[in-house]
């Protein structure tokens, strides 16, 4: 396929004294202050967990984390990359670089885990199932057109729903085994992982809104039907490729409320209202907690769910105390 | 007076849920410095729930914005605190709505109910209805 590379047409001297959105500097501190490398994670003390999964149970693992690389090489080398020529600010340009690189860490990251946790042969076979499953090949096509297509706002919505909804069909199982007490340097990995896609999903959206905010009325209710049927179009393919993996270990059900709560979120992120309901996005508290161990306690107050909690009688506190 | 008073970043989330939820609401104002001048921060003067997100993850003490630190250190607003509710993203683990933890063990008030992004429908709901009962059990 002969494409004409796009580049960013000029390009000044950035100055990093001279911000024109504050939310640019924010982003890029946070993800510096964030940056980690798989090699700081003692994934040899899962070998012995490791050797406690299933022969089954190893294929998935192996098999969801061929899928997330995928993912994250085309975030790396194409999805991220992809942006910088709409970029608005200079230093928009500049936080896209700083996440095609962590993506590809991310990507690196997964290599890690299968030499320490597995051999050649397996490692070859997962890598040959990801080039052969059809549902997750489709996830990949349907992201790589958008980001070819000439539409920048469409490829920021393609990006966030990468960033925010595609990868947790995936992240799904190591948060499941690291809620059994397996696997547990593993998921600390992947949760390293998952806050760097919340801030790039968080960022890209932020950025497909400023876009939005210089469009028509038309063009914006054009972009609001684009992502919604971006999204069912993706969210098919994704519970075909939920059954692929997870069915064989009966988790299908409980993977989907995970994808219809990311859904929500990746929705939100790029400012559009939440269409799962409660009811469908009750995420098993064991893989929330496994997510973040402030999300169950004390969530809701106003239920009695957090009845442990006691209101504090008012105390005279003195100023100095409130040196944060 | 409000009965909220928030904290929302340039992303707007925290405002978003604000509006959504319809109830009097101040906002904490996001620049101490306009046009170089030093802005008052606001100044409640009857009692109040805290909305505050947290962002981004890192454990570090900057969880709080500055610009509700500066609002609590104000001795009459922090007199007036009633509650928090947190905003957050679970994907940032240990930070999930940490902002909200660290003020409402430092003020000694409860943390209301925690939302993500800009909260759903169900959770403007339960807010809503969360605060009339809140407000009567005090």
């Amino acid at each position: 396929m002969t494409e004409k590379l796009k580049l960013v047409s000029h390009v000044d001297a950035i100055n990093w004294n001279k911000i024109e959105d504050e939310k640019d500097v924010e982003v890029w501190n946070r993800l510096v202050n964030n940056f980690w490398l798989p090699e700081k994670i003692p994934l040899s003390n899962d070998i012995q967990s490791w050797n406690t999964l299933t022969p089954a149970e190893q294929k998935l693992t192996m098999r969801v984390f061929t899928g997330l690389t995928l993912l994250d090489t085309i975030q790396g080398t194409v999805g991220a990359v992809s942006l910088i020529p709409d970029a608005i600010t200079p230093h928009e340009e500049a936080v896209y670089t700083n996440i095609a690189f962590m993506e590809s860490v991310h990507a690196k990251s997964y290599s890690s885990i299968f030499s320490t946790l597995s051999n050649t042969k397996d490692i070859d076979e997962a890598f040959r199932w990801s080039t052969e499953n059809v549902n997750l090949q489709k996830k990949a096509e349907i992201v790589m057109n958008y980001y070819r297509g000439d539409d920048p706002l469409k490829r920021k919505v393609a990006s966030t729903l990468l960033e925010s909804f595609l990868f947790y069909s995936g992240f799904y199982l190591p948060m499941y085994w690291s809620s059994h007490a397996k696997l547990t340097n593993t998921a600390d990995l992947i949760r390293l992982i998952i806050r760097d896609e919340a801030v790039h999903g968080y960022y890209i959206g932020y950025k497909f809104q400023k876009g939005l905010e210089k469009e028509t009325q038309e063009r914006r209710d054009e972009l609001k039907d684009y992502t919604y049927s971006l999204l069912y179009e993706l969210y098919d393919n994704e519970a075909e490729y939920t059954q692929d993996l997870y069915d064989e270990v009966g988790l299908t059900e409980d993977v989907k409320k995970f994808l219809h709560y990311n859904a929500n979120k990746a929705l939100m992120n790029l400012g559009y209202e939440a269409i799962f309901p409660k009811d469908i996005t009750d995420v098993n508290p064991a893989i929330l907690s496994a997510l973040s161990p402030n999300s169950d306690e004390n969530h809701d107050f106003f239920s009695g769910s957090g009845s442990s909690y006691v209101i504090g009688k008012a105390v005279v506190t003195e100023d100095e105390d409130w040196d944060f | 007076m409000t009965e909220l008073v928030y904290f929302s970043s340039a992303s707007g989330n925290t405002h978003r849920f604000i509006e959504k939820l319809g109830r009097p609401a101040s906002r904490i104002p996001l620049h101490g410095h306009v046009d170089g001048i030093r802005q008052d921060t606001l100044r409640a003067d009857s009692p109040y729930v805290l909305v505050l997100p947290t962002y981004g993850g890192g454990l570090n003490n900057d969880a709080v914005p500055r610009q509700v630190k500066r609002f609590l250190n104000d001795e009459n607003n922090r007199s007036l605190i009633r509650g928090v509710i947190g905003a957050g993203n679970t994907n940032f683990g240990q930070a999930f709505c940490l902002a909200g933890d660290i003020v409402a063990a430092k003020c000694k008030v409860p943390h209301l109910y925690k939302f993500e992004v800009f909260g759903t429908p169900d959770d403007v709901l339960a807010v809503d209805e969360g605060l009339d009962t809140f407000w009567t059990s005090l």
